[in-house]
């Protein structure tokens, strides 16, 4: 009977835990639906701020996809090949270069900003252009990219199935292209969204580094909070919504797809785990 | 094999480092410079402690972070554990919605602080219609907390899940048995037993508080948490110095928070493992 209670009082917890967090997220989408918030649903609804919302700042949208998309193959070229080096390099070295590359994770994004400004600020079209954005968001995600792959090449014997390929005559570069690179595809799989997910997302580095012409969609909505009403607030925070909602289902998927396949490996993939607000 | 391939080895790890190099540790070596080069010089650096401002800003974040970690730690081990141990139709659910705030940005989680917590939010129409006094917190030290609970629960209860699918029920059963208050089994057995994932989880959890700055922007409270402090410093007083000083500072609580708890937590999760 005392058991019963105590998973009834744990069940009401857990559920008021829920309750905090997914009750802003509804009353926030609901408010950007409402023809007037304040009056309540009985205004009707309207699909008129979104409209406004992207009359005002369909701009933002584009940039935060075309930076998102640049970013994924800014870390993808650089980041996959220095993850497969620093799977194949054991040793201290190896591990120092890791730790060095998590740096800008466990760093403010503010700090990093700051860093950048004050070394490149003075470069006018870079420091105005959408590629003062992205270096910042290659340095942030590139870790995620980094961790992701080297998690999935340190579970499986790539080096043995490369011996194999090499005892066949296979190149180095054949050996990196139709061993290594399908045998990693988790891993680059499950960075990719992880990247893409914190770049649309970013905001700290970003709004240090952007110019009233370079406006991605995080800085947008810092601006319309501050400024705009809160149905269109609102509105475009549901936009934000809608982007990013696909892009955690499908990583939720993979990561529970993958949990079942390897039942206990260790240490989780670092997916998901450091997010700087 | 191995030796023959050093050069395409290096072929290929050197554009991360050259990208790495030039905008990293090229600019952060800078910082520190700079941060060295105001009119105090390198005394900047103990302004955190000399100057009444700083001092004031670090240690409300500090008491914030702190504050914030144990309540996270605390909801999460609740509902965590008992998400573990009881399997009941809708228990995907209810992880789902547990971790589905991972990825918001701070400024959006300071809109939904506003939304709760607001001067049209949930909680104040409720106690009006209750009580007939208006209950607004979110721009206030309580707004700021409750916004860094809120993205501190989904990042914190995953580890504490994946620590405690690893216990040992029957420990627990040998206790109860050996007549172990409820009380006691849960100090002497099953919160050691959960230590490291307590212990990595909370390092995240404060270095990502000490870091916010999207949520405490947004919410534009009165009271300065550091990464506010910096961006007035920078933006308002002008002061670069300053500014670099207090984010070298910061970055390192940060990045010693995260080390000693991975140096701690990982030799305990390697021997458990």
């Amino acid at each position: 009977m005392k058991h019963r209670n105590l998973f009834w009082l744990q069940l009401a917890f857990t559920l008021l835990v829920c309750a905090f967090l997914i009750v802003p997220v509804v009353l926030s989408v609901l408010a950007g639906v409402t023809e007037n918030f304040f009056i309540g649903l009985r205004s009707g609804l309207t699909l008129r701020w979104i409209g406004e919302v992207w009359s005002l700042y369909a701009e933002t949208i584009y940039l935060s996809l075309l930076i998102a998309v640049a970013c994924l193959a800014v870390t993808l070229v650089i980041g996959v090949p220095a993850a497969y080096v620093l799977a194949r390099k054991e040793g201290r070295i190896a591990r120092v270069i890791e730790e060095i590359i998590v740096l800008p994770v466990a760093v403010p994004g503010l700090a990093i900003a700051l860093a950048l400004i004050i070394v490149y600020g003075g470069f006018r079209d870079f420091r105005t252009s959408w590629a003062f954005i992205l270096v910042g968001h290659v340095l942030y995600t590139l870790p995620f990219m980094v961790r992701s792959v080297l998690a999935v090449l340190s579970i499986i014997n790539f080096r043995e199935l490369e011996e194999g390929a090499a005892s066949l005559g296979a190149t180095f570069w054949q050996r990196f292209f139709t061993v290594v690179l399908p045998n990693a595809k988790p891993g680059i799989l499950a960075g990719s969204l992880m990247v893409l997910t914190l770049s649309v997302g970013e905001f700290n580095l970003t709004w240090m580094l952007h110019t009233p012409m370079t406006k991605t969609l995080p800085v947008g909505l810092a601006d319309s909070y501050a400024s705009m009403r809160l149905e269109i607030a609102s509105a475009y925070t549901l936009v934000f919504f809608i982007m990013i909602v696909p892009l955690l289902v499908a990583m939720q998927w993979l990561s529970r797809d993958r949990r079942a396949r390897t039942v206990a490996q260790e240490q989780p993939l670092p997916t998901s785990r450091t997010f700087s607000q | 094999m191995d030796r023959r391939d050093y050069p395409q080895l290096i072929i290929m790890i050197l554009p991360a480092a050259i990208v790495f190099t030039a905008f990293f540790l090229v600019p952060m070596a800078r910082l520190v410079i700079v941060g060295g080069s105001g009119e105090e010089h390198w005394a900047a650096y103990a302004s955190i402690i000399t100057k009444p401002r700083h001092l004031e800003s670090m240690v409300a974040t500090l008491a914030l972070s702190i504050g914030v970690t144990v309540a996270a730690l605390t909801v999460a081990t609740v509902s965590g554990l008992f998400l573990v141990r009881n399997r009941f139709p809708g228990r995907e659910i209810l992880l789902s919605m547990l971790t589905f705030p991972l990825a918001f940005p701070g400024v959006v989680i300071g809109f939904l602080v506003i939304m709760l917590a607001g001067r049209q939010g949930l909680i104040g129409e409720v106690s009006k219609l209750l009580s007939g006094d208006k209950i607004v917190f979110a721009y206030s030290m309580a707004g700021l907390f409750t916004g860094y609970l809120y993205f501190s629960i989904p990042r914190v209860i995953l580890t504490i899940m994946a620590a405690a699918e690893k216990l040992d029920p029957a420990l627990e059963e040998a206790a109860r048995s050996l007549g172990a208050s409820p009380w006691r089994v849960v100090r002497d057995v099953i919160l050691p037993a959960l230590k490291p994932g307590l212990i990595a989880s909370g390092a995240i959890c404060f270095a990502t508080s000490m870091g916010a700055f999207g949520t405490a922007f947004t919410l534009a409270t009165n009271i300065d948490v550091l990464p506010m402090t910096i961006y007035t410093e920078f933006t308002l007083g002008v002061n670069l110095a300053g500014a670099a000083s207090l984010s070298i500072i910061l970055g390192l609580v940060t990045w010693a928070a995260l080390f000693i708890a991975r140096s701690l937590s990982g030799a305990t999760v390697s021997a458990s493992g």
